[in-house]
C-alpha cells in the first residue's frame, strides 16, 4: 500500500518521496511515541518494568541467584544485542546452583510487543495460569521490559472501576 | 523510484522536518499514527488531496506494514 502511495506521489510531481515499508506495526513494536486515540491508553510498553534482572546463557545459576534483587523471581536471558533468548523461572533459580543457565532456562518464551493492551496480557495470564508476568520486546526481539501480573491487574481494576462509574 | 527506508532513517528524517504521510483508512489513523503524520488514505491520494503540500517537501509514506 505504501509503495503504491509513494509511486502515486511521484507521479503527481513530488520529488522527495520515501517509503517506510515496515510501517506502523514496526514503529509501534519499537515502543516509539505515537499520536491518536491509543496514545493515552496504557499499554505493555508503559507497564513494563525496565529494572528486571538479566543474565547470559553461559552463566551459572548460583551466580545469577546471588545478584538477584529480593523482589524479583525471574531473570531474563539475553545475548550481547539484548535479544531475549530465554527466561529463568523461580524454580530454575532455586534449583541446582552449578547448572548453566542455558540448560535450565525456558527457551523461546512468549513475548509481547509494547503496544499490547492490558486486556490482551490479562487474557494470556489467565489462559496460561501465568502468575509472574510477561516479557515485552521490540519486533526484533530486543528486550523492552517485563510486565508483572500485579501491574496489569491494577490497571485493569482501575479501568473497570472507571467504566462502571 | 521511491526509496525504501527503515525506522532509524524515518526517525532521523522526521526530526529534520520530513512529513510522515499515513495512507491508511481514517479510522486506523485516528487510533494511532506517527507523530505529526498527515492522513491521506491511499484511494484518495490525488492532485486535489495533496494540493496543500509543497512538491519538494520530503515525504515518508507508510501504511500498516509491508502490504
Amino acid at each position: 500500500m505504501s509503495a503504491r502511495a509513494a509511486w502515486r506521489l511521484e507521479s503527481l510531481g513530488f520529488t522527495h518521496v520515501y517509503r517506510y515499508s515496515a510501517g506502523k506495526m514496526d514503529w509501534l513494536a519499537s515502543g516509539l511515541p505515537i499520536e491518536g486515540a491509543f496514545a493515552s491508553a496504557p499499554c505493555a510498553g508503559d507497564l513494563a518494568r525496565r529494572d528486571m534482572p538479566t543474565c547470559v546463557f553461559n552463566e551459572r545459576v548460583g551466580v545469577v541467584r546471588s545478584r538477584l534483587p529480593n523482589d524479583w523471581h525471574v531473570c531474563v536471558v539475553l545475548n550481547e544485542q539484548r535479544v531475549v533468548l530465554g527466561l529463568l523461572r523461580e524454580s530454575a533459580l532455586r534449583g541446582d546452583e552449578s547448572a548453566v543457565v542455558e540448560q535450565v532456562m525456558e527457551a523461546g518464551p512468549r513475548t509481547y510487543r509494547p503496544f499490547a493492551s492490558p486486556a490482551q496480557l490479562m487474557r494470556y495470564f489467565k489462559k496460561h495460569e501465568e502468575r509472574t508476568g510477561a516479557l515485552v520486546t521490540t519486533g526484533d526481539g530486543v528486550l523492552v521490559g517485563f510486565v508483572l501480573c500485579e501491574d496489569v491487574e491494577r490497571v485493569q481494576r482501575t479501568s473497570e472501576s472507571a467504566t462502571s462509574v | 523510484m521511491p526509496n525504501d527506508i527503515a525506522r532509524d532513517e524515518v526517525r532521523r528524517l522526521l526530526d529534520s522536518g520530513a512529513l510522515a504521510l499515513d495512507v491508511l483508512p481514517a479510522s486506523e489513523y485516528e487510533e494511532s499514527h506517527l507523530p505529526g503524520a498527515l492522513n491521506i488514505p491511499l484511494e484518495i491520494v490525488d492532485a486535489h488531496s495533496t494540493k496543500q503540500l509543497s512538491k519538494d517537501k520530503l515525504i515518508i509514506a507508510y501504511c500498516h506494514d509491508t502490504q
